[in-house]
This record gives structure tokens, sequence and C-alpha cells, in this order.
């Protein structure tokens, strides 16, 4: 036994036990927000996506709110649609109910507009986070843990502690049969030979090289250098020059885990061990498409000082940066900066993480978590809005 | 002497500053457990880069015995090392030929 989890009806394993109101278009966030905030024990996920995209886009949406309601961090969901939305709700709530948990949706059209569909759902709410209260914590394993691996607002001091830091406990958490999902493909750019070097055969480490070519095409597609843009203006001010310096420190993150297979955004990972999962950088898509990939807690390394989190999956935040650790409280759970100044060895800090993952997992709270700082979330989109 | 900067790879010739360094002020760039001592020619804020030896224009950028880059110019031993002076050479959108 290593921590305390939630077991759900598919074997998979939860640290948190919400009912999740998800919109399953942008139409329906008042609504979803209406209900999650009159019942305590939900989480609202809310987006910008569902209508006026191209195919491709509507069937990654379609499957990120399947990986998000499947999420084990959620003991039940209510789907809140408008009625004529372009994602494929009915899909959304067939996936959900495969898991064994109570699966709703309320069409606001159907329902008779706001204030009909915001009474018929908070009641339902109230009911269902009853039921899920019935639920208790029992002994669960490493194994049972999905891990999302994200690094924003970096420095270079990321390179230098809090990632290398986490991928020891990647290698750890691996090698006793837990699941890592790498993404930030974007950040792979000028460390790909790396990581791809370190896939568990030819074929998939070529998947990895075709991820990032395909992310790289996307951004040269637009014809200029996307210094800037990534790097960021805070990732340069930290010292950060190139993409290619940046995706170095970043890949640390996965240590020398060897990466078992590779999958499209949101995507659940079939296999154990570290996977890597396409996905931008930026926060609200990253975080939102580790968790429909399933994660049940979210490592989050940064320099300068990333806030986010997402509604129900914990986001650790571990910094190696002094002055972050010193001035941005109310954000950083963990600190690694002691291994910079060399008072503090590299495996000893790894350890600290990997008990501070295991203690979020049982339940301990994060800072995000306690602070509500969670609500920019959408879902990745490549197309354009037609 | 106390260290303030870090060479990640024997190879690379960049060294990472770990706390603001001065114009003038000497640079103990730790490599494992060796170190290399030069002088800033200028202000190097921390988390940033310094050259720890002469770099040519167009020579790579060495960091974690990887390519970060290319230097638009030469770069002095002890200088900063940054964009001002180093281009990437990926996902560089304007160097590709325009479609027709």
């Amino acid at each position: 036994m290593s921590f305390l989890g939630y077991r759900r009806a598919n074997g998979q394993v939860g640290t948190r036990n919400y009912v999740g109101i998800l919109a399953t278009v942008a139409c329906a966030n008042e609504v979803a927000l209406g209900i999650a905030n009159q019942v305590r024990g939900t989480m609202a996920f809310t987006h910008q996506q569902g209508c006026c995209q191209t195919p491709p886009d509507l069937q990654r949406v379609t499957r990120t709110l399947a990986g998000l309601g499947c999420n084990p961090n959620l003991a039940a969901v209510i789907l809140v649609s408008l009625g004529c939305e372009g994602t494929d709700v009915a899909a959304v709530a067939e996936a959900i109910k495969a898991t064994g948990k109570p699966v709703a949706v309320l069409p606001i059209q159907e329902s008779g507009g706001l204030a009909n569909t915001l009474a018929k759902g908070t009641l339902l709410a109230q009911k269902l986070v009853m039921d899920a209260s019935h639920i208790s914590r029992e002994p669960c394993d490493d194994s049972d843990l999905v891990v999302g691996l994200k690094c924003g607002s970096s420095d270079t001091t990321s390179g230098l502690a809090p990632n290398p830091a986490l991928g020891l406990a990647v290698e750890r958490l691996t090698a006793i049969g837990g699941t890592a999902v790498m993404g930030e493909v974007t950040e792979f750019i000028g460390a790909e030979h790396i990581l791809a070097a370190q896939a568990k055969d030819e074929a998939t480490g070529r998947r990895i090289l075709d991820l990032v070519e395909r992310m790289e095409n996307r951004a040269k597609a637009v014809g200029v250098d996307m210094r800037g843009g990534q790097p960021t203006p805070g990732n340069i001010k930290g010292g950060l020059t190139t993409i290619e310096e940046k995706s170095l420190g970043a890949i640390a993150k996965a240590g020398r885990a060897i990466v078992q297979d590779v999958y499209e955004y949101g995507e659940r990972p079939r296999v154990k061990g570290l996977v890597v999962m396409d996905s931008p950088g930026r926060e609200p898509e990253l975080l939102t498409g580790m968790a429909a990939a399933g994660c049940n807690v979210i490592v989050f390394t940064t320099g300068r000082g990333a806030p986010q989190g997402f509604p129900f999956v914990p986001v650790l935040k571990v910094t190696g940066n002094r002055n972050t650790w010193e001035t941005l409280v109310d954000h950083m759970d963990l600190s690694v900066h002691e291994v910079i100044d060399g008072s503090e060895s590299m495996p000893a800090a790894a350890a600290r993480l990997y008990d501070a993952i295991l203690g979020v997992a049982g339940g301990v709270t994060t800072k995000a978590e306690v602070s509500g700082y969670f609500k920019a979330m959408d879902i990745y989109v490549t197309g354009p809005v037609i | 002497m106390i260290r303030n900067a870090i060479i990640i790879d024997a190879g690379d010739n960049i060294a990472t500053v770990l706390r603001d360094v001065a114009a003038g002020e000497e640079v103990v760039a730790g490599l494992g457990d060796e170190a290399v001592v030069l002088v800033a020619a200028e202000p190097i804020p921390f988390g940033h880069k310094v050259a720890v030896r002469a770099i040519a224009k167009d020579e790579e950028i060495l960091k974690y015995a990887a390519v970060i880059g290319a230097a638009t110019r030469d770069i002095a031993r002890g200088m900063h090392v940054h964009v001002q002076n180093v281009v990437s050479l990926r996902g560089r959108g304007d160097l590709e030929p325009r479609e027709k």
C-alpha cells in the first residue's frame, strides 16, 4: 500500500472524489458553472470549443470530453449540453457510462433554458454528490498512479533542479508499474533525438519525431521565427535563449525512463510506464489533455512561478528557484532549490518529490486546490473557428 | 572558491550563473569536481549564460552537450550569451521558402 485512493468500478483509481459538471460546448458554460456554484462537491469544466469547427477539431473535443468524464477523480458526471452543438454528446455519454459511473445529459434547449436546467441540474448534482460521499478511500499502489508531467513559466533553474528531480521520480514510478504522461511536444523541439533514443523501439522513436515535426511545421506555417511565442518573454527574461535550450531542460522531466508508447491529445494510455502524448505547452490546453488522458495527479515544475491548477486533478507545484519559493508562497508546494546551491543531493530532492506525489494522491491539498486557482482551462484545437 | 556558475557538460561553451554577476566580477563555474574561472565582461543576470571560451559568429552554442542555437556575431569569453547574440535554429518559419 502506498496511498489511499478511490477505486472505481473499472479498476482505475481516483485521488479525488468529485462530481464533474462538464459543458459539452462553450454555449453551455454558464449553466455548468451555475450548477457547480450551487452544489459543494462538484467541479465544473468549461471551455471555448464544441461548435463551428473543422471535423478533426470536433473529434478531438469529443474525445477530450469523454476522457475528462472517464477520469477516475470523478465519481459521477453531468454533461451540460446546449442541444445543437458539433460535439458528439451521445458518444461522450456512452464512453463515460462504460466506466460504470453515473452520467446524465442535460440539454439546455430541451430543458427550458437557464433557470429550468439549473434547477434540474442542481437537484441531480446534490443527489450524485451525496451518493459519492459513501465511497471511501482504500489502499492503493504506486502502480495505480497516472502522473502528468508539466513544466511552465520555466527559467534556467527548471532544467537544473526540478525537472531532473522529477525525472528521477518518474524513473522510480515507472520501474514499479506506475504511469507517467509526458506532453508539451513543442518543448521537445531541439531535444527530440534524446527522447526518441529513449523509446522502447525504433518505431516508437519515429512516432515521437513525427509528432515534433508536425508541431514544428504548424509553428513554421505562420512564416515567422517562433521565438517570443516559444520560448515566451518570461522564459527569455529567465535566461532561456532558444526553444532548443528550453526543450533540453524540459525533457529532463522524463529522466531516463523508457518511452513505451505515443498517443494523441487526450487519449488514455493503454500501457503502463512512461508515455508521450501530443499536446502544446500552454497550460489551459496541456492540463486539460493530461486530465483527459486519465492522470490522477499532475506534477508541474516552474521557475518563475506558474499558478495554474486543474479543477478535479491535483496539480503539485515544484520550483528550483529560491526567489519564487520565497515570494510565491500561495502557489508553490515544494522547492528543490537547495540542489542548485549544493546543499541537497538530487536523489534526496527526488525522494521528497516522490513522497509529495504520494501525499497529494492520498488527499493532501495542493496550493492550487486551496486557492481555487484552476479556472483557466480549454481544449486544444489546431484548425480555424468557422 | 565559491561557485557562482555551473557548466553542465565538459563540451559546453557556456556556463549558467547561479546569482547575479557584475561586470568585472570573477565567475567560478563548476564542472563536476573541477571549476573554470573567468571574468564577466558585462553584467550576467541570475540564470543567464556566460561564454566560457571565445565563440565565433555562426558557431553552435552548446549546453547539456547539445546545440541550443548559433552565434550571430563573435562572442568573447566572459560575455553574456543570450537573444542579442544567439539565434534559434528551429521553428524558423521566417527562413522557410514561401508557398506560392
